[in-house]
């Protein structure tokens, strides 16, 4: 089985972030990536298929150059090569403009399968797994929790909303958005992190972006709807104004 | 081109609550910009549902034996016709799982993206602005659409307070579209849940929540202490459960469980919009963050900014002192 992950970087989880100066996107100069997480579980879950039933795994990922680090631990964590799909360091995507660049790459590659994350922590999409089925004319699914082959086929178990589940069978060639959850991220080896370096990365420069159809205008932090009451003091001094608060503010406790 | 159409979600014959929000939402987008607000469902036998809906200038009921169980190839086929045929300049959902998984490839079909999950909106001599999160809700970005339209814009859970009885019903409309069942792609099976939870966490009076701030599973042990204390059901954010720190049945938030307990502590956890969802009804929050921009704050009555290795453990201690005395 021949299987397509995309994976984004991101900054890290607990990188301050500060406006820049358009307005428009945040000062990335000070800041750490790492991989997208919900990409981390589509990553593991087609290594596992692989593992399972053979076959090559392809990690696809677009970025400014700094997403060679990501691309590499990929590699390091099992992925056979990969593709880069080099942006400029300041670009901006919409949802359709950073589908239609995984398609072209992945276009070229044929796979039975490709999957992505569900939704990424920056801009929060959760768009680009469909969207890159559709412009393949590949069937999908979404919120993936299992997947297993069938005869020439997949079938996958969706999460629903409010813990319900379903069951779908799609023949392949298809796409799946995969769940956060859905396994147990592995970390690289030693020996993976060696091999990767004799991995292929393929760079591709991005062609030129088409037009986009929703544009940022102003990135900002959001307001706060309610009065939050900030407790201070040291944390024993904190906690008793908390618990007095809970007791006879609130009356709660 | 012109109004604003609202496609709303149901179930077997009942409204997804989020349709209601979304129909309140693009009724107010329409008013803002001086055109009229449609709405239409999609199902098999969904007129007497449509009938119920009122405060639109007209009402779709989209029926068809293939939009019994949803697939994402027949719910775009037809609401691609749909639109096409009320060429409306905004199309608004509400941004349910289902809207997720079909939303996406209907406005790649009109050769726009998807604004998803939108929070406001306010509209300008240019036209609509829509509000939506980045980075998990730590920010706020103004987005405009481009080009010539339709639109397409998908609703954040509770942006918009669903209005009862907005004036006259309107006259149901039917519209059927064309499906090829051999172009549906996916075999859907009939939706189930797994065996009974043997947690209920909608039961507790308090509830001590616990986020990725705890940074490992053997660190879970003092805020087990605090709810302990505290008689307080254990619960937490999405990424505790899916490292298997605790089980799935413990999870509050979209996917999880929706709680409102009188007290709900939120013991590192950020916020993200998706927990939020599951626990903001709650009478009472506290937010325990060494991050004070943690969007969690937004939310909470009382906030301790401060590292939860040293809070926890001493309201652990100040909540026993209290009730020994």
């Amino acid at each position: 089985m021949k299987i397509i992950v995309c994976i984004r970087q991101v900054p890290v989880r607990d990188a301050s972030l500060r406006v820049d100066s358009s307005g428009r996107w945040i000062e990335e100069g000070d800041l750490s990536f790492e991989i997208n997480e919900p990409d981390a579980y589509a990553l593991e879950a087609a290594l596992q298929l692989r593992e399972k039933h053979g076959g090559e795994v392809v990690a696809v990922c677009a970025g400014p150059a700094r997403a060679t680090q990501t691309i590499r631990e990929a590699l390091a964590k099992g992925a056979d090569r990969a593709i880069h799909i080099e942006t400029g360091a300041a670009a901006q995507y919409d949802s359709l403009g950073m589908a239609r660049l995984l398609a072209e790459a992945a276009r070229g590659e044929q796979a039975d399968l490709i999957v992505t994350g569900l939704q990424s922590d920056d801009m929060g999409f959760g768009q680009t797994g469909v969207i890159l089925a559709e412009v393949l004319g590949l069937p999908h699914a979404t919120i993936v929790m299992a997947v297993e082959t069938t005869d020439g086929g997949i079938r996958v178990r969706r999460e629903l909303e409010d813990g319900w589940f379903q069951n779908v069978e799609m023949p392949l060639p298809a796409l799946l958005a995969i769940q956060s959850g859905i396994n147990k991220l592995r970390y690289a080896t030693l020996m993976g992190i060696k091999k990767a370096k004799t991995k292929e990365i393929r760079v591709v420069p991005a062609g030129a972006a088409t037009e986009a159809k929703a544009a940022i205008e102003r990135v900002y932090p959001p307001q706060k709807s309610k009065q939050t009451q900030m407790l201070t003091g040291s944390a024993r001094e904190a906690a008793e104004k908390l618990v007095e608060k809970l007791r006879f503010e609130a009356r709660v406790l | 081109m012109s109004g604003v159409l609202a496609i709303l979600e149901q179930r077997a014959g009942a409204w997804n609550r989020m349709s209601l929000e979304t129909l309140a939402a693009a009724r107010a987008l329409a008013a803002a910009m001086g055109v009229e607000a449609s709405a239409a469902v999609l199902g098999n036998g969904v007129d007497a549902l449509a009938a119920g809906i009122s405060g639109v200038a007209r009402m779709f009921a989209v029926n068809h034996e293939l939009l019994a169980s949803y697939t994402p190839d027949a719910f775009t086929a037809a609401a691609e016709q749909l639109v096409r045929r009320v060429a409306p300049a905004v199309v608004m959902l509400p941004h349910t799982y289902q809207v997720r998984d079909f939303a996406p490839k209907l406005a790649t079909r009109f050769d726009q993206a998807l604004i998803s999950d939108c929070t406001a909106f306010r509209v300008d001599a240019a036209g609509p602005v829509f509000v939506r999160q980045l980075f998990q809700g730590r920010l706020n970005a103004d987005v405009r659409p481009q080009g010539a339209g339709p639109w397409f814009v998908s609703m954040q859970a509770g942006a918009f307070r669903a209005e009862e009885n907005a004036g006259g019903a309107a006259a149901v409309e039917s519209f059927t579209p064309s499906i090829d069942a051999a172009a549906i792609r996916t075999k859907p099976g009939e939706p189930f849940r797994e065996a009974e939870r043997a947690v209920d966490l909608t039961a507790a009076e308090i509830i001590v929540s616990v986020g990725r701030g705890i940074r490992e599973q053997g660190n879970i042990g003092i805020v087990e202490d605090l709810a302990k204390a505290l008689g307080a059901e254990l619960a937490a954010s999405r990424p505790i459960c899916d490292n298997g720190w605790l089980p799935m049945e413990r999870q509050v938030g979209s996917s999880g469980q929706t709680v409102a307990p009188k007290v709900y502590i939120a013991v590192g956890i950020s916020g993200a919009i998706q927990h939020l969802v599951g626990m903001k009804g709650s009478k009472t929050i506290v937010a325990i963050n060494k991050d004070p921009d943690a969007p969690i704050f937004e939310v909470a009555d009382y906030g301790i900014a401060d590292d939860l290795f040293e809070v926890v453990p001493a309201l652990t201690e100040v909540v026993k002192g209290g009730k020994g005395s």
